[in-house]
C-alpha cells in the first residue's frame, strides 16, 4: 500500500518536473524558437530527430508565445539566458534583435536561397517564408476584390489581427503602408467598415473565419495548401492583390554568448540542408527558404504566386512601423 | 476592543505568511519587471484612454451582472422545482470556460454567422451586430452572471432560517421581507460582488478586444501586451501593471466602506425554507427569468459542445496525457488556494489595518497582469533555479494566487457572520485554534468551501496564462494543447479539445460543490 503511495507520487512528480536528461554526458544545444515550431504538428520534432541522429547531442527546445514574444525574452534575459540558438525571429524584428548585440556571425553557409529577394546577412540564417493574403472561400465569395481599394470599397467584411499582439497583424500593417505610403491613413478609413474585429492573434482570426464569421481573413498565401493536403478541400484561395503582397522572412540566428558555439553553428547549417528544408511546408505551412531538390509539395502548385513582394528593410521597418501604427490607431476610430 | 498581548498564534502566522506571499506573486514581480527595466516611464494620454476604456467596461459589466443576478437568485431561492440543484451547478460552468472557447461559443449564438443570425435571415433581416461594447458586455454578463448569482445565493443561505420563520409568523408582506431581510443580506453581498466581477473584467484582453471590434476596445492589458512585444519596453509594461494594481486598491477600499455584517445573528443551522408572502405574479416573474438565464447561459455552451462532438476521436494521444497533467494541478492549485485563502481570512477579519492590508491583497492578484507577473516571477526564479524546469510547480502557485480573491470572497462572508454568531462563545468556552476551526467554523462553511474548490480547481484547469511564458514544449496542459491545435489549422480537433476541457472542468466543479451543497445548511 505504501510502496503504491511512493510509486504513484514519484509519477505524478515525473509529470510534473522535469527529469534530468538520462545520458548527461551529452552535451545540450539549447534552441528558443516560438511554440507552433516545437509542437507537435510543427517542424521541430521532425528537425530534433535529424539532428540528434549526427550531432551526438541533445537539442532541447525553449518556446515562447510568437517571433515577438521570443525577442522579448532574449532581451530578458541579456548575456544570462540559456539559449545557443533563436529560431523565429522575422524581418520586422531583425534591426532591434541586431541592437541588442547578444547575436553572433553565422558560419559560412553555402546555400542556394530561393527567396523573392536576395539574402545577405551576417547574422541571420532564414529557414522559411511566406506571403500575407486574405484568404476565403471560394464557394462563397464570388467577386474577389484585386487590390485595397477594390476590397474597400467592396461589401465585403474582414478579420484582421492587432498589430500591436501579433506577427501577422502587424505584416498587414507594413503591407498597407510599403503599398500606399502616405496614403496609407485612408486606405485604413475605407477599410474601417469592412472590418468585422481586431482579433489579437491568428489563431482566433482564422477560427472565426472557419466559423464564418467573415467572408476573408488576413493569413498566408500558402494557408490554403493546408486545407488542400491535410483536408482535401480546395474551397479555400488566397486573393492576389496587384499592389504586391507583403513579405514575411523568417530567420534564426546564433547567440553571442552561446555555451555550445560549434553546435549552434551545425545547426544553422543543418536548417538550410534538404532534410530541413523538406519537412517545413507541410509542417509550418509555409515556403522553404530553399526550394528542395524535389519540388514542393504538389499542393502548393496551386497557390497564387505575386509577383511583386513588397518589404522594408530591416533597419526602417522600426522607424515605419510606429508611425503605421499611430495612422491605424487614429483610422480605426480612436 | 481590547485584545490582551498573546504570543503569535499558528493561525495569524499562517495568515502572515499568505499575505507576504501573495504580495511577492503579485506587487513583487511588478518590481521585479521594472528593477531589471530601469526607470519607469509616466503614462501618456494613450495609456490613460486604455485606463477610462478599461475601468468602464468593467464597470457596466460589473453592474449589469449584479443587477441581473438579484432576481435570478432570488428566483432560485422562492422556487423549488426539479432540476433546480442542475441549474446551480450549470452556473457554474461560463465562468469556468477560457476566454477563446467562451468566445466562440458565443459567437456561434450571437456572431454574424451564428444561431439567431441564421434564424432571422429568412425574414429579411440583416446578421447581428455584436461587436463593440454591446458585445463586451454580452460576453462579460455570460461570463459573471452566474458567478454572480452564485455568490448571492451563498448570501441567501446565510440567513438563518429561524429568520424567515420569524418573518412569517409575523405576517411579513413582500416589501417587509425586502427591507428587513432581503436588503441587508445584499448590502453585505452585493459590494463584493460587483468589485470581484470588476476586477476580473479589468485584466479581460481576449474578449475584449475579440468583441470589441478593434482598437477602440483597448484595454490596459492590451497596453502591456504592446509595451512587452511591439516595443520591447518591460518599463511601461510594469508601469501599466501597477497601474492596473491601483485601480484595483481603489476599488477595494472604495467597497469595503459598504461591506459590512448584515447582523442577522445566529441560527440553528436549520435548512432554508421560504414560505413568505410574495407578491401577486411573483411565480410566473420567477418562472421567465428562470426560463431566460437558462437559455442565455446554456446556448453558448451547447454550441460549444456541438462544434466538438464530431471529431472526439480523431484527438492524438497526447491531449490524454495534457489533460491528466492539468488535472493533477487543478486539484494541487485548488487546495494550494484554500489554504492560503483560509490563513488570509484569519487576519482579514481582524478590524483595523492589518485586516484590511489581508483582504486588499486577497484581490490584488485578481487585477495582476498574468504576463507580467509571469515574467516578473520568471526574473525571480531565474538566479535561483531554471525556470523552464518549474514550469508547471510555478503555474500551480500562480493559479492558486488567482484563484485566492475568489475563494476568499465566497468565504469571507460566511466567515463574518460565524464570527459574529459564535464568536464570543466560542472565546468564552475558550474554543480556539484547531478545536475552533473543526468544530465552529469549518461544518458551517461547508457550503462555501465545496463551491470555493470546485471554482479554484476549475479555474486552473483552463487557464492558459502562465505557463506559456516559462516555455517548456514538452509538458503542455489541455488549454495550451487546444491553444496549439488552432494554431496548427487544427480547428475542429481543438474544438473537440475544448469540449474535454469543459467537461472536465466542470466534472471536478461539480464533485467539490456537490459535498458542499451536501451540508445541512
Amino acid at each position: 500500500m505504501k510502496t503504491k503511495k511512493t510509486i504513484s507520487a514519484l509519477m505524478i512528480a515525473g509529470l510534473l518536473t522535469a527529469t534530468p536528461a538520462l545520458a548527461e554526458e551529452k552535451p545540450v544545444l539549447t534552441v528558443y524558437t516560438y511554440d507552433s515550431f516545437a509542437s507537435e504538428w510543427g517542424p521541430g520534432p521532425a528537425v530534433e530527430k535529424g539532428f540528434e541522429a549526427s550531432c551526438g547531442c541533445d537539442l532541447k527546445y525553449v518556446t515562447a508565445g510568437d517571433g515577438a514574444a521570443l525577442l522579448s525574452r532574449v532581451m530578458m534575459e541579456g548575456t544570462h539566458g540559456k539559449a545557443d540558438v533563436v529560431l523565429g525571429l522575422d524581418m520586422n524584428l531583425m534591426a532591434q534583435a541586431r541592437n541588442t548585440g547578444l547575436f553572433a556571425e553565422h558560419p559560412k553557409i553555402d546555400a542556394e536561397y530561393t527567396l523573392p529577394i536576395a539574402w545577405e546577412d551576417p547574422v541571420f540564417v532564414p529557414f522559411d517564408w511566406g506571403y500575407f493574403a486574405f484568404v476565403y472561400d471560394k464557394t462563397k465569395v464570388k467577386d474577389v476584390p484585386t487590390d485595397f481599394k477594390a476590397l474597400a470599397a467592396s461589401p465585403l467584411k474582414i478579420i484582421i489581427e492587432d498589430p500591436r499582439s501579433s506577427t501577422p497583424g502587424l505584416g498587414l500593417l507594413m503591407w498597407v503602408k510599403s503599398a500606399y505610403g502616405d496614403g496609407a491613413a485612408q486606405v485604413w478609413k475605407d477599410l474601417a467598415d469592412n472590418i468585422v474585429t481586431v482579433t489579437p492573434g491568428w489563431s482566433e482570426a482564422y477560427g472565426l473565419f472557419l466559423k464564418g464569421e467573415s467572408d476573408m481573413v488576413l493569413s498566408y498565401t500558402t494557408s490554403p495548401a493546408y486545407h488542400l493536403i491535410a483536408e482535401q478541400d480546395d474551397s479555400k484561395a488566397a486573393a492576389p492583390f496587384t499592389e504586391g503582397h507583403y513579405l514575411q522572412v523568417e530567420v534564426a540566428a546564433k547567440m553571442a554568448g552561446a555555451q555550445q558555439s560549434d553546435l549552434a553553428d551545425s545547426f544553422l547549417t543543418y536548417l538550410t540542408s534538404s532534410d530541413v528544408q523538406a519537412v517545413i511546408p507541410e509542417t509550418n505551412w509555409m515556403y522553404p527558404a530553399i526550394t528542395p531538390a524535389a519540388g514542393l509539395p504538389t499542393g502548393f502548385g496551386t497557390l497564387i504566386t505575386p509577383d511583386k513582394a513588397l518589404v522594408f528593410p530591416p533597419a526602417e521597418a522600426k522607424k515605419v512601423r510606429d508611425e503605421a501604427l499611430s495612422e491605424w490607431l487614429s483610422a480605426l476610430g480612436r | 476592543m481590547a485584545e490582551r498581548a498573546r504570543p503569535l498564534s499558528l493561525g495569524a502566522a499562517a495568515g502572515w505568511l499568505a499575505t507576504a506571499g501573495l504580495l511577492l506573486l503579485t506587487v513583487g514581480t511588478t518590481a521585479a519587471v521594472l528593477v531589471r527595466a530601469g526607470a519607469a516611464p509616466r503614462p501618456g494620454p494613450g495609456d490613460w484612454a486604455a485606463v477610462q476604456f478599461t475601468a468602464l467596461q468593467a464597470a457596466a459589466s460589473a453592474l449589469i451582472s449584479a443587477a441581473l443576478a438579484v432576481p435570478v437568485s432570488r428566483a432560485l431561492v422562492r422556487r423549488i422545482f426539479p432540476g433546480r440543484g442542475a441549474l446551480i451547478t450549470l452556473m457554474g460552468a461560463p465562468f469556468l470556460l477560457p476566454g477563446l472557447v467562451a468566445v466562440i461559443g458565443i459567437l456561434e449564438v450571437f456572431g454574424r454567422a451564428g444561431w439567431i443570425s441564421r434564424a432571422i435571415a429568412p425574414l429579411g433581416l440583416a446578421p447581428l451586430q455584436i461587436y463593440g461594447p454591446a458585445g463586451i458586455i454580452l460576453a462579460h454578463v455570460f461570463f459573471n452572471l452566474p458567478l454572480a448569482v452564485r455568490l448571492i445565493l451563498q448570501g441567501w443561505h446565510d440567513i438563518p432560517a429561524e429568520r424567515f420563520r420569524l418573518a412569517a409568523s409575523l405576517g411579513f408582506g413582500p416589501r417587509d421581507v425586502a427591507r428587513l431581510l432581503e436588503w441587508p443580506m445584499l448590502r453585505t453581498t452585493l459590494p463584493g460582488t460587483i468589485l470581484t466581477i470588476f476586477l476580473i473584467c479589468l485584466t479581460s484582453f481576449v474578449v475584449a478586444l475579440t468583441l470589441g471590434g478593434g482598437p477602440r476596445a483597448t484595454t490596459v492589458e492590451l497596453a502591456i501586451y504592446q509595451a512587452f512585444r511591439f516595443e520591447f519596453d518591460p518599463a511601461r509594461a510594469a508601469m501599466l501593471g501597477a497601474v492596473q494594481f491601483a485601480l484595483c486598491l481603489c476599488a477595494t477600499l472604495a467597497t469595503m466602506r459598504f461591506a459590512a455584517g448584515a447582523g442577522f445573528g445566529a441560527g440553528l443551522d436549520r435548512p432554508i425554507r421560504i414560505i413568505v408572502a410574495q407578491a401577486a405574479g411573483a411565480r410566473i416573474h420567477d418562472v421567465a427569468i428562470l426560463l431566460m438565464v437558462t437559455a442565455f447561459l446554456s446556448a453558448p455552451l451547447l454550441a460549444v459542445v456541438l462544434a466538438g462532438l464530431p471529431y472526439l476521436f480523431d484527438m492524438p494521444a497526447s491531449l490524454a496525457l495534457a489533460a491528466l497533467r492539468s488535472l493533477i494541478m487543478a486539484v494541487a492549485s485548488s487546495a494550494l488556494a484554500l489554504g492560503i485563502a483560509l490563513a488570509l481570512a484569519h487576519v482579514a477579519l481582524r478590524a483595523g489595518p492589518a485586516g484590511k492590508l489581508a483582504e486588499v491583497t486577497g484581490m490584488l492578484s485578481l487585477s495582476a497582469s498574468p504576463l507580467v507577473m509571469g515574467t516578473g516571477l520568471f526574473l525571480l526564479l531565474r538566479p535561483l533555479i531554471d525556470p523552464t524546469a518549474v514550469a508547471l510547480p510555478a503555474t500551480v502557485a500562480v493559479n492558486a494566487a488567482m484563484a485566492v480573491p475568489f475563494v476568499l470572497r465566497i468565504l469571507l462572508p460566511g466567515l463574518r457572520e460565524i464570527q459574529a454568531g459564535y464568536g464570543r462563545l466560542s472565546d468564552s468556552l475558550g474554543v480556539t485554534g484547531w478545536p475552533r476551526l473543526r468544530l465552529v467554523t469549518l461544518p458551517r462553511l461547508r457550503r462555501p468551501l465545496g463551491f470555493a474548490a470546485g471554482l479554484a480547481a476549475a479555474l486552473a484547469m483552463g487557464d492558459l496564462g502562465v505557463i506559456a511564458l516559462f516555455g517548456d514544449p514538452d509538458r503542455a496542459t489541455l488549454p495550451l494543447e487546444v491553444f496549439r491545435l488552432m494554431g496548427a489549422y487544427r480547428t475542429n480537433v481543438a474544438a473537440a479539445g475544448a469540449v474535454v476541457l469543459l467537461v472536465l472542468s466542470f466534472t471536478l466543479f461539480w464533485i467539490c460543490d456537490r459535498w458542499g451543497r451536501n451540508a445541512r445548511t
